[in-house]
Protein backbone atom coordinates (compact mmCIF):
# COMPACT_ATOMS: atom_id res chain seq x y z
CA UNK A 1 0.00 0.00 0.00
CA UNK A 2 1.26 3.15 -1.01
CA UNK A 3 1.11 6.18 1.72
CA UNK A 4 0.77 9.72 1.51
CA UNK A 5 3.36 11.41 2.33
CA UNK A 6 1.40 14.43 3.39
CA UNK A 7 -0.17 12.03 6.19
CA UNK A 8 2.87 10.80 7.60
CA UNK A 9 3.70 15.07 7.77
CA UNK A 10 0.41 15.75 9.52
CA UNK A 11 0.93 13.13 11.85
CA UNK A 12 4.67 14.01 12.63
CA UNK A 13 3.14 17.80 13.35
CA UNK A 14 0.40 15.99 15.43
CA UNK A 15 2.29 14.06 17.55
CA UNK A 16 5.20 16.46 18.40
CA UNK A 17 2.69 18.96 19.50
CA UNK A 18 0.79 17.14 21.28
CA UNK A 19 3.53 16.08 23.62
CA UNK A 20 4.52 19.57 23.83
CA UNK A 21 1.09 20.64 25.33
CA UNK A 22 0.65 17.85 27.61
CA UNK A 23 2.40 18.93 30.94
CA UNK A 24 1.30 22.38 30.18
CA UNK A 25 -2.37 21.60 30.36
CA UNK A 26 -1.67 19.23 33.20
CA UNK A 27 0.10 20.80 35.54
CA UNK A 28 -1.59 24.50 36.10
CA UNK A 29 0.11 25.45 39.45
CA UNK A 30 3.19 25.03 41.67
CA UNK A 31 4.66 21.61 42.26
CA UNK A 32 4.60 21.10 46.00
CA UNK A 33 7.19 17.78 46.01
CA UNK A 34 10.20 18.75 47.08
CA UNK A 35 11.94 15.94 45.15
CA UNK A 36 10.44 16.61 42.66
CA UNK A 37 10.66 20.48 42.31
CA UNK A 38 14.63 19.63 42.56
CA UNK A 39 14.86 17.25 40.22
CA UNK A 40 12.90 19.79 37.55
CA UNK A 41 15.40 22.47 38.90
CA UNK A 42 18.33 20.91 37.55
CA UNK A 43 16.59 18.83 34.00
CA UNK A 44 17.52 22.06 32.03
CA UNK A 45 20.93 22.73 32.58
CA UNK A 46 21.62 18.69 32.49
CA UNK A 47 19.76 18.57 29.24
CA UNK A 48 20.99 21.08 27.51
CA UNK A 49 24.82 19.44 29.22
CA UNK A 50 24.04 16.53 27.36
CA UNK A 51 23.07 17.86 24.11
CA UNK A 52 26.13 19.82 24.11
CA UNK A 53 28.82 17.37 24.74
CA UNK A 54 30.22 15.55 22.67
CA UNK A 55 27.87 16.66 20.10
CA UNK A 56 29.57 20.32 19.74
CA UNK A 57 32.62 18.10 18.46
CA UNK A 58 30.60 15.90 15.71
CA UNK A 59 28.83 19.12 14.16
CA UNK A 60 32.21 20.96 13.20
CA UNK A 61 34.40 19.12 10.41
CA UNK A 62 37.19 18.83 12.82
CA UNK A 63 36.62 17.62 16.09
CA UNK A 64 39.09 19.75 17.57
CA UNK A 65 37.70 22.73 16.09
CA UNK A 66 34.63 21.39 17.89
CA UNK A 67 36.01 21.09 21.16
CA UNK A 68 38.32 24.69 21.00
CA UNK A 69 34.96 26.24 20.40
CA UNK A 70 33.31 24.31 23.71
CA UNK A 71 36.26 25.24 26.06
CA UNK A 72 36.06 29.05 24.91
CA UNK A 73 32.76 29.37 24.94
CA UNK A 74 32.98 28.07 28.58
CA UNK A 75 35.52 30.76 29.17
CA UNK A 76 33.48 33.59 27.39
CA UNK A 77 30.24 32.63 29.32
CA UNK A 78 32.29 32.44 32.86
CA UNK A 79 33.41 36.13 32.33
CA UNK A 80 29.03 36.92 31.98
CA UNK A 81 28.96 37.61 28.04
CA UNK A 82 25.48 36.45 26.87
CA UNK A 83 23.89 34.33 24.63
CA UNK A 84 24.72 36.08 21.14
CA UNK A 85 28.36 37.37 22.08
CA UNK A 86 29.02 33.65 22.79
CA UNK A 87 27.51 31.78 20.24
CA UNK A 88 29.39 34.15 17.58
CA UNK A 89 32.67 33.61 19.72
CA UNK A 90 31.71 29.88 19.17
CA UNK A 91 31.22 30.46 15.32
CA UNK A 92 34.33 32.24 14.70
CA UNK A 93 36.91 29.87 16.73
CA UNK A 94 35.55 27.01 14.22
CA UNK A 95 35.70 29.00 11.15
CA UNK A 96 39.22 30.50 11.98
CA UNK A 97 40.37 27.25 13.31
CA UNK A 98 39.45 25.44 10.13
CA UNK A 99 41.49 27.40 8.38
CA UNK A 100 44.50 25.74 9.42
CA UNK A 101 43.03 22.01 10.41
CA UNK B 1 18.65 39.58 38.42
CA UNK B 2 17.34 41.74 41.27
CA UNK B 3 18.19 44.96 39.44
CA UNK B 4 16.66 44.13 36.15
CA UNK B 5 13.17 43.00 38.03
CA UNK B 6 13.34 46.33 39.75
CA UNK B 7 13.88 48.18 35.93
CA UNK B 8 11.29 46.20 34.60
CA UNK B 9 8.98 46.92 37.62
CA UNK B 10 10.00 50.39 36.87
CA UNK B 11 9.17 50.28 32.92
CA UNK B 12 6.13 48.28 33.53
CA UNK B 13 4.55 49.93 30.34
CA UNK B 14 6.91 48.75 28.05
CA UNK B 15 7.37 45.60 29.05
CA UNK B 16 5.43 43.20 26.83
CA UNK B 17 7.39 45.09 24.07
CA UNK B 18 10.94 44.51 25.40
CA UNK B 19 10.38 41.23 26.16
CA UNK B 20 9.03 40.31 22.47
CA UNK B 21 12.24 42.35 21.27
CA UNK B 22 14.44 40.49 23.77
CA UNK B 23 13.14 37.34 22.48
CA UNK B 24 13.77 38.19 18.87
CA UNK B 25 17.43 39.44 19.79
CA UNK B 26 18.13 36.13 21.83
CA UNK B 27 16.33 33.70 18.69
CA UNK B 28 18.39 35.53 16.07
CA UNK B 29 21.79 33.30 17.16
CA UNK B 30 19.31 30.22 16.85
CA UNK B 31 17.63 30.84 13.99
CA UNK B 32 21.37 31.41 12.44
CA UNK B 33 21.58 27.94 13.91
CA UNK B 34 18.80 26.70 12.38
CA UNK B 35 19.20 27.57 9.06
CA UNK B 36 22.19 25.59 9.01
CA UNK B 37 21.07 22.77 10.58
CA UNK B 38 17.67 23.01 8.80
CA UNK B 39 19.74 22.89 5.67
CA UNK B 40 21.21 19.81 5.70
CA UNK B 41 17.81 18.16 6.94
CA UNK B 42 16.61 19.55 3.45
CA UNK B 43 19.22 17.88 1.50
CA UNK B 44 18.72 14.77 3.47
CA UNK B 45 14.54 15.20 2.72
CA UNK B 46 15.36 15.74 -0.92
CA UNK B 47 16.65 12.29 -1.10
CA UNK B 48 13.46 11.12 0.98
CA UNK B 49 11.47 12.35 -2.20
CA UNK B 50 10.04 15.35 -0.26
CA UNK B 51 9.01 18.43 -2.15
CA UNK B 52 10.34 21.40 -0.63
CA UNK B 53 6.76 22.86 0.18
CA UNK B 54 6.45 19.59 2.14
CA UNK B 55 10.22 20.19 3.86
CA UNK B 56 8.46 24.02 4.48
CA UNK B 57 5.47 22.99 6.02
CA UNK B 58 7.02 19.49 8.05
CA UNK B 59 9.50 21.94 9.45
CA UNK B 60 7.23 24.97 10.22
CA UNK B 61 5.02 23.04 12.47
CA UNK B 62 7.06 20.61 14.12
CA UNK B 63 10.54 22.06 14.66
CA UNK B 64 12.01 19.17 16.22
CA UNK B 65 15.50 17.97 13.76
CA UNK B 66 16.02 14.45 15.19
CA UNK B 67 12.56 14.04 14.99
CA UNK B 68 11.86 15.05 11.49
CA UNK B 69 14.97 13.48 10.41
CA UNK B 70 13.36 10.14 11.38
CA UNK B 71 9.91 10.33 10.06
CA UNK B 72 11.59 11.69 6.55
CA UNK B 73 13.35 8.53 6.44
CA UNK B 74 9.99 6.53 6.98
CA UNK B 75 8.50 8.36 3.98
CA UNK B 76 11.03 6.57 1.46
CA UNK B 77 10.71 3.17 3.53
CA UNK B 78 6.77 3.46 3.05
CA UNK B 79 6.78 2.62 6.46
CA UNK B 80 3.09 2.30 8.64
CA UNK B 81 1.55 5.23 9.81
CA UNK B 82 2.07 4.19 13.41
CA UNK B 83 5.44 3.66 13.48
CA UNK B 84 5.55 7.10 12.24
CA UNK B 85 3.90 8.17 15.35
CA UNK B 86 5.88 6.35 17.30
CA UNK B 87 9.04 7.20 15.56
CA UNK B 88 7.50 11.35 16.72
CA UNK B 89 7.05 10.15 20.58
CA UNK B 90 9.82 8.89 21.12
CA UNK B 91 12.74 11.22 19.29
CA UNK B 92 10.66 13.92 20.75
CA UNK B 93 9.89 12.52 24.61
CA UNK B 94 12.31 14.92 25.73
CA UNK B 95 9.98 17.75 25.02
CA UNK B 96 7.34 15.94 27.84
CA UNK B 97 10.12 16.73 29.93
CA UNK B 98 10.58 20.23 29.01
CA UNK B 99 7.54 21.52 28.69
CA UNK B 100 7.26 20.23 32.48
CA UNK B 101 9.96 22.13 33.89
CA UNK B 102 8.02 25.09 32.04
CA UNK B 103 4.72 24.52 33.89
CA UNK B 104 6.71 26.22 37.14
CA UNK B 105 7.58 28.92 35.24
CA UNK B 106 4.93 30.54 34.61
CA UNK B 107 3.25 33.12 36.95
CA UNK B 108 0.06 31.60 38.39
CA UNK B 109 -1.97 34.35 36.49
CA UNK B 110 -1.02 33.25 33.16
CA UNK B 111 -3.56 32.08 30.97
CA UNK B 112 -3.76 28.73 29.63
CA UNK B 113 -3.68 29.87 25.94
CA UNK B 114 -1.32 31.62 26.78
CA UNK B 115 0.64 28.17 28.20
CA UNK B 116 0.05 26.12 25.17
CA UNK B 117 1.13 28.79 22.85
CA UNK B 118 4.37 28.68 24.64
CA UNK B 119 4.54 24.74 25.00
CA UNK B 120 3.83 24.67 20.62
CA UNK B 121 7.23 26.57 20.43
CA UNK B 122 9.28 24.34 22.92
CA UNK B 123 12.59 23.18 21.38
CA UNK B 124 16.01 22.31 22.93
CA UNK B 125 17.05 26.00 22.31
CA UNK B 126 13.55 28.00 22.68
CA UNK B 127 13.34 25.98 25.61
CA UNK B 128 16.71 26.69 26.91
CA UNK B 129 16.70 30.56 26.52
CA UNK B 130 13.03 30.63 27.87
CA UNK B 131 13.78 29.13 31.08
CA UNK B 132 16.98 30.89 31.87
CA UNK B 133 14.32 34.21 31.38
CA UNK B 134 14.70 36.27 34.68
CA UNK B 135 12.36 35.23 37.45
CA UNK B 136 8.37 34.07 35.71
CA UNK B 137 8.96 33.98 31.93
CA UNK B 138 7.18 36.37 29.81
CA UNK B 139 5.55 34.56 26.96
CA UNK B 140 6.39 37.35 24.69
CA UNK B 141 9.97 36.40 24.91
CA UNK B 142 9.58 32.80 23.83
CA UNK B 143 6.96 34.50 20.90
CA UNK B 144 10.00 36.68 20.18
CA UNK B 145 12.35 33.82 20.09
CA UNK B 146 9.60 31.74 17.73
CA UNK B 147 9.10 34.22 15.23
CA UNK B 148 12.56 34.67 14.12
CA UNK B 149 13.95 31.26 14.64
CA UNK B 150 10.87 29.24 13.09
CA UNK B 151 10.76 31.01 9.67
CA UNK B 152 14.17 30.21 9.39
CA UNK B 153 14.22 27.01 10.37
CA UNK B 154 11.54 25.73 7.87
CA UNK B 155 13.49 27.93 4.95
CA UNK B 156 16.43 26.32 5.32
CA UNK B 157 14.40 23.25 5.04
CA UNK B 158 12.96 24.32 1.92
CA UNK B 159 16.17 25.53 0.57
CA UNK B 160 18.07 22.45 1.23
CA UNK B 161 15.62 20.76 -0.56
CA UNK B 162 15.60 22.81 -3.54
CA UNK B 163 19.48 23.86 -3.93
CA UNK B 164 21.35 20.74 -2.11
CA UNK B 165 24.48 21.43 -1.34
CA UNK B 166 25.36 25.01 -1.94
CA UNK B 167 26.76 26.44 1.40
CA UNK B 168 30.34 25.97 1.45
CA UNK B 169 30.84 23.32 4.08
CA UNK B 170 33.19 25.60 6.08
CA UNK B 171 30.22 27.57 6.85
CA UNK B 172 27.98 24.96 7.48
CA UNK B 173 30.28 23.47 10.12
CA UNK B 174 31.23 27.22 11.62
CA UNK B 175 26.95 27.74 11.74
CA UNK B 176 26.42 24.39 13.60
CA UNK B 177 28.29 25.49 16.67
CA UNK B 178 25.78 28.74 16.99
CA UNK B 179 23.62 26.97 19.04
CA UNK B 180 25.76 24.88 21.49
CA UNK B 181 27.15 28.64 21.76
CA UNK B 182 23.63 29.28 23.43
CA UNK B 183 23.64 26.23 25.40
CA UNK B 184 27.40 26.86 26.99
CA UNK B 185 26.01 30.91 27.57
CA UNK B 186 22.82 29.21 29.30
CA UNK B 187 24.36 26.54 31.25
CA UNK B 188 27.55 28.52 32.46
CA UNK B 189 26.45 31.17 34.97
CA UNK B 190 24.23 29.05 36.72
CA UNK B 191 27.49 26.67 37.19
CA UNK B 192 29.40 29.54 38.71
CA UNK B 193 26.88 29.99 41.07
CA UNK B 194 25.35 27.08 42.95
CA UNK B 195 28.03 23.85 42.64
CA UNK B 196 25.67 21.44 42.39
CA UNK B 197 24.45 22.69 39.15
CA UNK B 198 28.52 22.85 38.30
CA UNK B 199 28.44 19.77 39.21
CA UNK B 200 25.83 18.04 37.45
CA UNK B 201 26.94 19.61 34.60
CA UNK B 202 30.20 18.51 34.52
CA UNK B 203 28.52 14.90 35.18
CA UNK B 204 26.36 15.50 32.23
CA UNK B 205 29.41 15.97 30.29
CA UNK B 206 31.05 13.03 31.36
CA UNK B 207 28.16 10.55 31.13
CA UNK B 208 27.16 11.53 27.76
CA UNK B 209 30.85 11.46 26.55
CA UNK B 210 30.99 7.56 27.90
CA UNK B 211 28.02 6.68 26.43
CA UNK B 212 28.88 7.92 23.30
CA UNK B 213 32.57 6.06 23.38
CA UNK B 214 31.70 2.68 25.50
CA UNK B 215 31.54 0.39 22.96
CA UNK B 216 29.26 -2.15 24.82
CA UNK B 217 26.98 1.25 24.93
CA UNK B 218 27.28 1.96 20.98
CA UNK B 219 26.40 -1.36 20.02
CA UNK B 220 23.01 -1.41 21.41
CA UNK B 221 22.05 1.53 18.91
CA UNK B 222 20.40 4.06 20.59
CA UNK B 223 18.90 7.16 19.74
CA UNK B 224 20.93 10.53 20.79
CA UNK B 225 17.16 11.26 21.62
CA UNK B 226 16.75 8.33 23.67
CA UNK B 227 20.60 8.43 25.22
CA UNK B 228 19.23 12.17 26.08
CA UNK B 229 16.00 11.27 28.23
CA UNK B 230 17.74 8.68 29.99
CA UNK B 231 20.80 10.82 30.74
CA UNK B 232 18.68 13.97 31.88
CA UNK B 233 15.93 11.67 34.23
CA UNK B 234 19.21 9.63 36.10
CA UNK B 235 21.33 12.38 36.54
CA UNK B 236 18.55 15.03 37.38
CA UNK B 237 16.98 12.82 39.51
CA UNK B 238 20.57 12.08 41.33
CA UNK B 239 21.28 15.56 42.08
CA UNK B 240 17.53 16.36 43.57
CA UNK B 241 18.54 13.20 45.97
CA UNK B 242 21.80 14.30 46.80
CA UNK B 243 21.51 18.16 46.83
CA UNK B 244 17.59 19.20 46.95
CA UNK B 245 16.84 22.98 46.43
CA UNK B 246 15.99 25.35 49.10
CA UNK B 247 13.11 27.44 48.77
CA UNK B 248 15.71 30.57 48.26
CA UNK B 249 17.09 28.71 45.02
CA UNK B 250 13.62 28.64 43.46
CA UNK B 251 12.72 31.46 40.41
Amino acid sequence: MQHSTWIYILLMILTTNIIRIIPLTLIRGQIKNRFFRSFLYYVPYVTLAVMTFPAIMEATNSPAAGAAALMIGIIAAWFGLGLFPVSVICCMVVFVLEFFI
Amino acid sequence: MGQSRTVVKIMEKSKKKSAYAKGLRDGFPIAMGYFAVAFSLGFMAKKCTLTPIQGFIGSFFTRASAGEYGVYSMVVQDAGYISVVVMSLITNLRYLLMSTALTQKFSPDTPLLKRILVGCCVTDEIFGISIAYPGYLDPRYTFGAFSISTPLWALGTMTGIIAGSVLPTRAVSALSVALYGMFIAIIIPPSKKDRAVCIAVAASFLLSWLTRNLDYIRQLNISSGTITIVLTIVISAAAAIIKPITPAEEV
